[in-house]
């Protein structure tokens, strides 16, 4: 593998605005402007530039100028819209092949993403200077090989075609050079005043250069100030530690020691930080008894939740309270356990729902776990502190460490002042770092209406001025280079710091936040490898070899020993004081602000992959909603899609109804991130911006709310209608207790038919592929789906085409409700897609034999051969085939050609297509076994959606081979097929959900 | 002339029934008048009816551009109603055809005379039902320019279609009996078509007649020849009417989505297309007779015995209705009961109750005389079963497809403005064929009713 990736060159060029103007231009015009432009020096000097020098030496000179005209005359046809990648490669080759380079074989880095500030480990794959998939970096301690949908789904923002490409002032193209040069001048002028007027505001960061780099300008300029903002932030948190603490402490869940974990409001798997390593340690001891290493015994999981999340669906005992409700529970469980905080009046938690509860957690004193959630307020953080101390859990479950993030300071506070110093007129030069504050700024903080007060502005964005809401309103617009285009450094949930490498050189004119930042140094232009290098070189003890440590960090994408270390701060005595009365619970509604599941706070919203997303639970795509339980859509008369008045605390927002079980009664919660109104083509449209009722007071809930109908309707789509199991014994579950006892329970749920067919039997004498799924550990997340739409080129359709149940994917994690109660139903999901039968249906129906058996087993889809006549989706009872309907790739957008994956065909238009067990890495894995003459090992072939799985729940496997990790899976009692009865002999087979409840709840509220 | 069948017993014209034929015609009337309805000046009705039905063609062709440019995602099809209109109009038109199969060849080998009269038109509305039906099992494909690998010819490819595909057996059935159908209606035109040249006005109205009756005399040489020929044809025929539609319903029956995986389903498909195409033979002869004052040709008799053939067929639908309700009953099998509840009480309720009241309801009327008599009312009747069994497609097609096994796929489905300008564009092409076929060929077979003149006469003169 290669070390490290390209290193980034100045640009000599401001290729963009050539592109730009040309692009800008329209229709006819472009003959007559390309042959004026042609002619300039500087188009000729580029197009120079663009061949290497070899290409010069090689094409003798007449025809090397005909060419070029020719090349000028072409890239003037197509429109000029494509990006920044040189076209040359296509037809001069390697003369100096670089190191590990072999065409058509990918390499794989070593880099991080980060989202709110904290990192997950990556290995990126590239093909030719090209990245195109996310895989989790193994040796990443987040990461552990797998991966969230975000992280799955950021490599199509590289190729984003509504990413700004140009430096603008004032919404007019210019240069970087410019730009720097009023910058400087405007610190400049800055300097005699101690830097007063120059104030940073970037999102939560923990990146070490950055914060070198912050105290490095805070140096020069004393009276600098730096804020951090994003609308998902730690303010409870670290006002929770405060409370409880006195100083900010970063807390780390150990989920592999927790027996008992109580979680309050805190969607851990999910959307909070570290979820991808919680994930993985949850499922790890999720599992039935019998199956756990070693003598430990399947967690117990009880949820409190506001609104329904993957995480309360996969708890033993879930219980939904209203989010202002969660303290009043916490002080009782609190008191329980031996915690001296005054208690709130009347609670509504059945009695012996806590009491259970504290029996249990009392019963694994340094075994369990109480995690507050990042909306809940900071005393139930406190709380949480507290309570964790008094069952011993700290340094076992929970381990305390400085804070992982650089310099945390309460952040709607800051944003609230940063605001207030604008209006007043003292900030003269504004640095707005990545994010669009402007558009996820509380809507009683008046940031937007104040960055023209500044005299100098700029924002470092991924949109430009016609896109971003805080772009339109700074001064200059930079654009913001995507992590796989420049270097930094971030650090993990423990601390553990990781180098960002780039894979490919910035596709337009972008610059990083640490190469902005480097304008406050004497080296103004400095490049971000140089910045971050010398961060690095300064950590390194002298005895060390700088370049031997760097090659070694940036190779396996980790910075060895940069864990924090565990610290044990004291739980300050008076908590019972400082906490004070409870808050008291609002009468009425009450609104809940959410991140979106899909789209986070809003960054990803010109992300189609995450917008086509169906969203866990609720499978909505392409919109957010406001979410109502069925009680009060009952009380209220509202039905999904009704469009609603949302009132809340002087403010109204109208957005569509949808009904969503689980909800607790009196309490409506919407999602962040939607309504964006400038964009891009993805994102418009979709939606209603619901930071328009969010204020700095409650940036997560709040009473008061009022609802009116206005008599219309909104579309919402979403890919599941049904959630009922209709009495088919489908999703099979059975209790943990019962399965000890019993263990062939889970096939006496069902009539399983003794198989017989009039076919003859297929021999496997090599491999014979198949699949386990375990429902158990299977937390929703959809990285598989992200992961495989990625991997095998599946394409977006939009809103309409989902609506008309045409969305692409072929996994979808199928989520039933079971259960007798609406408002707090069970939840099983079940992720299907095709499960290469062994008779299957689909086969024997293509009329043209499209659709046919491999020697190992495969449900083979030959794309050359399908005629579509769609009969084999029709016969197919798992739905799983995906048919392209219409021309579903866009062939016109040349950057979002970059993404594809080079070997999986890109499907025309009126074929079929369908899960292929990722074919293309089965065939990439037997060809290297076939080249060192072996067999292909037992989990050498990862699956895409097996790799990006933080909870194991899919393994694929040979089973052909008893000792193979898939078999093991499928030898277990509650290994199952799906629909079985039908002769299928499904190659996919499931494990059936085990739910592990408290035996003195059953039958008590809760999850039973 | 020579005759071409020598029935066994004269026929009887009993006084109850009406006649076969008119006491009034003659040879020669026969003959003027089917031959008239060409010869005349065209009728101002005719180029308006026409004109519509050619605009609808032309409907259809803006439709299967628009198509062919898109894609079939026009359509509101869907995962998992994988198969819409397009499948229904298919089995629909090929249906309609069956009547005129089963006319001339099952009623010519069981000598019903009162055939002769309508034959030539339910021959010809099969084939023009078979080319409307042709179209849909091409189009319907994502890729129909490739629509040509469902046959079986060497290729560099080295692939043969997949044999155990139904989709395969229907392309060997669908193409086996719109051949014999158009051998069978030529055949059968070749003396006409004499006739017409021999009373052609002018000399290119005569050469073209005269190239399509390959040179027919009458000699008796010719119709000991012809005869033979026509029983063979005949013969061929007869298993068409029964395999097309059984062939087309193991479409269904052999996959195992529940409301397909029936075994009643040939049997039960014949049948439904023998009703539907004797009462598409009634929807298009009660005006017709009217409009080219041929009552006295085809008379009352034909249509009562038509009607009564649509009341046995039927019954026949309606006994395989409830077969298939008490079978997934019976079956005791979860998937099964769910489709025939969600069939009777499901998101297309409607659809299945409008089945009955067209399919089963509807044709009850005919037990009663006074209706199988009452044109408007045997009009009405057809009407009724013409969109029923439009609508049994429907049922069976898209609402089995839409809840199947796994409820997370369950979904709905609609037709689009596309789907329903290209059926309302195959009424419009088959009208438009038929329209022109009224015009350029005769509509009634003249020697075969002239036979039955002669029929009349020798049993007259005994």
């Amino acid at each position: 593998m290669s070390q490290e990736g390209l290193e980034v060159k100045e640009p000599q060029l401001d290729l963009a605005a050539i592109r730009e103007r040309l692009a800008n231009s329209k229709g006819r015009e472009y003959w007559r402007s390309l042959d004026s432009l042609a002619d300039t020096p500087a188009f000729r000097e580029f197009l120079h530039r663009e061949f290497s020098n070899n290409a010069t030496q090689w094409l003798d000179h007449v025809s090397r100028r005909r060419f070029l005209k020719l090349m000028g005359a072409s890239m003037g046809l197509a429109g000029l819209t494509a990006c920044g990648i040189s076209q040359p490669e296509k037809i001069v080759p390697y003369v100096r092949e670089p190191e590990d380079m072999v065409q058509g074989k990918p390499l794989f880095y070593a880099t991080a993403t980060a989202l709110s500030g904290y990192a997950l480990g990556l290995l990126v794959e590239s093909h030719e200077g090209r990245p195109t998939k996310i895989e989790g970096n193994p040796e990443h301690p987040t990461s552990q090989g797998a991966t969230d949908i975000w992280a799955q789904a950021s490599v199509l923002d590289l190729y984003d075609p509504d990413r700004s490409k140009v430096v603008a002032k004032r919404g007019r193209i210019s240069t970087y050079a410019n730009f720097l040069e009023e910058f400087r001048a405007a610190i400049g002028a800055e300097r005699p005043r101690r830097g007063a007027g120059i104030r940073v505001l970037s999102t939560s960061t923990s990146s070490p250069t950055l914060a070198t780099q912050m105290r490095a300008m805070r140096q020069t300029f004393p009276d600098a100030r730096w804020y951090q903002y994003e609308p998902i932030n730690e303010d409870s948190a670290l006002a929770g530690a405060q409370l409880a603490f006195g100083r900010p402490v970063h807390s780390v869940y150990r989920f592999s020691e927790a027996d008992v974990i109580l979680s309050l409001d805190a969607d851990f798997l999910l959307t909070m930080s570290g979820r991808v390593q919680y994930g993985r340690e949850f499922a790890r001891r999720r599992r039935p008894s019998p199956e756990q290493q070693g003598e430990r015994a399947m967690n117990r999981f009880y949820m409190v939740e506001s609104t329904p999340t993957n995480t309360g669906a996969k708890a033993d005992h879930r219980l939904p309270l209203r989010a202002g409700e969660v303290e009043g529970f916490a002080r009782q469980v609190a008191a329980r356990l031996g915690v001296n905080v005054p208690q709130a009046e009347g609670g509504t938690v059945p009695e012996a729902w806590i009491e259970a509860l504290v029996a249990d957690l009392g019963a694994a004193r340094g075994r369990s776990l109480i995690i507050p959630g990042y909306n809940q307020p900071p005393a139930v953080h406190a709380l949480a502190h507290a309570m964790n101390q008094s069952l011993g859990n700290v340094g076992r479950t929970v381990l305390y460490t400085e804070p992982v993030l650089a310099e945390p300071a309460p952040q709607v506070a800051g944003l609230r002042q940063l605001t207030q110093e604008l209006a007043a007129g003292q900030v003269h030069v504004l640095v707005i770092l990545g994010g669009d504050p402007a558009y996820t700024a509380p809507a009683d903080v008046p940031f937007q209406a104040n960055i023209s007060r500044a005299a100098f502005s700029v924002h470092l964005g991924d949109y430009g001025p016609d896109n971003s809401a805080t772009s339109a309103r700074t001064v200059w617009h930079v654009p913001r280079s995507h992590y796989l285009e420049a270097w930094g450094d971030t650090r993990a949930i423990d601390g553990t710091a990781s180098i960002q490498q780039p894979l490919v050189e910035p596709l337009y004119t972008s610059r990083s936040e640490i190469e902005i930042m480097s304008a406050f140094s004497s080296r103004p232009d400095a490049s971000s490898y140089e910045t971050v290098r010398s961060t690095w070189r300064a950590q390194v003890a002298p005895n060390l070899d700088f370049e031997v440590y760097w090659r070694r960090a940036v190779h396996d994408g980790v910075v060895p020993n940069t864990a924090l270390p565990p610290i044990q701060p004291a739980l300050s005595g008076d908590l019972a004081s400082r906490l004070g009365a409870p808050m008291p619970v609002s009468a009425g509604l009450e609104l809940m602000f959410h991140p979106d599941p899909s789209i986070y706070d809003g960054r990803y919203a010109n992300n189609g992959w995450l917008q086509e997303l169906p969203k866990p639970l609720t499978k909505l795509v392409w919109d957010n909603a406001a979410l109502v339980s069925p009680a009060l859509a009952e009380e209220l008369q509202l039905n999904n899609e009704d469009v609603v008045e949302l009132r809340y605390q002087g403010r109204t927002l109208r957005a569509a109804v949808w009904i969503y079980p689980g909800m607790p009664g009196n309490s409506v919660s919407v999602w962040l991130g939607y309504g964006q109104p400038l964009l891009g083509r993805v994102s418009a449209g979709t939606g209603f911006n619901a930071y328009n009722l969010r204020t700095a007071a409650a940036p997560w809930y709040g009473g008061g709310l009022e609802i009116a109908k206005t008599g219309e309707k909104y579309t919402l789509v979403n890919t599941q209608d049904h959630h009922t199991l209709a009495g088919r014994e489908i999703a099979r579950h059975v209790d943990a207790e019962e399965y000890e006892r019993n263990p062939e329970a889970v096939h006496e749920l069902a009539h399983e038919p003794e198989q017989v067919s009039l076919y003859p039997e297929y021999a496997y004498n090599g491999h014979a592929w198949g699949m386990a799924v375990d429902m158990t550990t299977c937390i929703g997340c959809n990285a598989c789906v992200v992961a495989c739409q990625s991997e095998n080129n599946i394409p977006i359709v939009g809103k309409d085409q989902v609506s008309n149940g045409r969305e692409m994917h072929w996994i979808r994690i199928d989520t039933y409700y079971t259960g007798t109660d609406l408002d707090n139903p069970e939840t099983i999901m079940q992720p299907m897609f095709c499960q290469h039968c062994e008779k299957a249906p689909c086969e024997y129906v293509c009329p043209v034999v499209a659709t046919s058996h491999s020697s190992e087993g495969l449900n083979d889809m030959t794309y050359n051969r399908c005629v579509g006549t769609r009969f084999c989706s029709n016969n197919c009872p798992y739905k799983v085939r995906r048919f392209n309907w219409l021309q579903y790739h866009d062939k016109s957008i040349e950057s979002l050609k970059l993404q594809k994956n080079p070997d999986v065909t890109v499907r025309e238009r009126g074929v079929m297509e369908k899960c292929t067990y990722c074919t293309q890495r089965i065939s990439a894995a037997r060809i290297n076994a076939s080249k060192e003459n072996r067999p292909i090992r037992d989990g050498e072939v990862l699956t895409a959606c097996q790799a990006a799985c933080p909870a194991d729940a899919l393994v694929f496997g040979n089973i052909n081979e008893q000792g193979s990790h898939v078999m093991a899976l499928k030898n277990q009692p509650r290994n199952y097929s799906v629909l079985g009865e039908l002769n299928t002999v499904p190659r996919t087979t499931y494990l059936a959900m085990i739910r592990n409840p408290n035996p003195r709840l059953i039958g008590e509220g809760g999850s039973e | 002339m020579a005759r071409r069948v020598q029935p066994q017993k004269p026929l009887v014209v009993q006084r109850a029934n009406p006649p076969v034929l008119e006491p009034t015609e003659t040879i020669n009337s026969v003959t003027d008048r089917i031959t008239s309805a060409i010869y005349r000046p065209t009728p101002l009705g005719w180029y308006i009816g026409f004109a519509i039905f050619f605009s609808l063609v032309m409907v259809l062709m803006y439709s299967l551009t628009y198509l062919f440019i898109k894609g079939t995602g026009i359509w509101g099809i869907n995962i998992p109603v994988g198969w819409g209109f397009a499948i229904i109009n298919f089995v629909w038109w090929i249906g309609i055809g069956h009547a005129g199969t089963l006319i001339s060849a099952i009623l010519l080998l069981l000598y019903q005379e009162w055939r002769t009269a309508i034959n030539r038109l339910a021959e010809a509305m099969t084939l023009f039902a078979v080319a409307c039906a042709g179209i849909f099992p091409i189009v319907h494909t994502g890729r129909p320019w490739l629509a040509y690998w469902l046959l079986p010819y060497p290729n560099n490819m080295g692939v043969w279609p997949q044999f155990r595909s139904p989709l395969v057996w229907d392309v060997f059935a669908v193409t086996t009996y719109g051949t014999v159908s158009l051998l069978f209606w030529y055949t059968g035109l070749v003396p006409d078509l004499a006739v017409m040249r021999d009373r052609a006005k002018n000399r290119f109205v005569a050469r073209i007649y005269g190239a399509f009756a390959l040179g027919w005399r009458g000699s008796a040489r010719h119709w000991k020849n012809y005869n033979i020929a026509y029983l063979i044809l005949a013969g061929i025929s007869t298993p068409l009417v029964v395999s097309v539609h059984s062939v087309v319903s193991l479409d269904f029956a052999s996959a195992l989505v529940p409301g397909w995986h029936s075994t009643i389903f040939p049997p039960y498909f014949v049948a439904g297309a023998i009703f539907a195409g004797f009462a598409m033979v009634l929807t298009i002869t009660i005006p017709l007779r009217v409009f080219y004052k041929m009552q006295s040709i085809i008379t009352m008799r034909h249509i009562e015995n038509m009607a009564k053939v649509t009341l046995v067929t039927g019954l026949v639908v309606a006994y395989g209705y409830l077969t298939e309700i008490f079978m997934s009953w019976y079956s005791g099998e979860t998937f099964e009961r769910y489709f025939i509840q969600n069939r009777i009480s499901g998101p297309y309720w409607w659809s299945f109750w409008a089945l009955m009241l067209c399919n089963v309801m509807a044709p009850q009327a005919l037990w009663f005389k006074r209706v199988r008599t009452n044109l408007a009312a045997v009009f009405l009747v057809c009407m009724f079963v013409n969109i029923g069994m439009w609508l049994e497609r429907f049922v069976i097609v898209s609402t089995s497809l839409h809840r199947d096994f796994l409820p997370s796929s369950w979904d709905g489905y609609a037709g689009t403005i596309w789907d329903w300008s290209t059926y309302v564009g195959t009424i419009g092409l088959f009208l438009a064929l038929l329209f022109l076929f009224l015009r350029l060929l005769p509509m009634i077979s003249i020697f075969e009713t002239k036979e039955l003149v002669v029929h009349r006469e020798e049993s007259e003169t005994h």
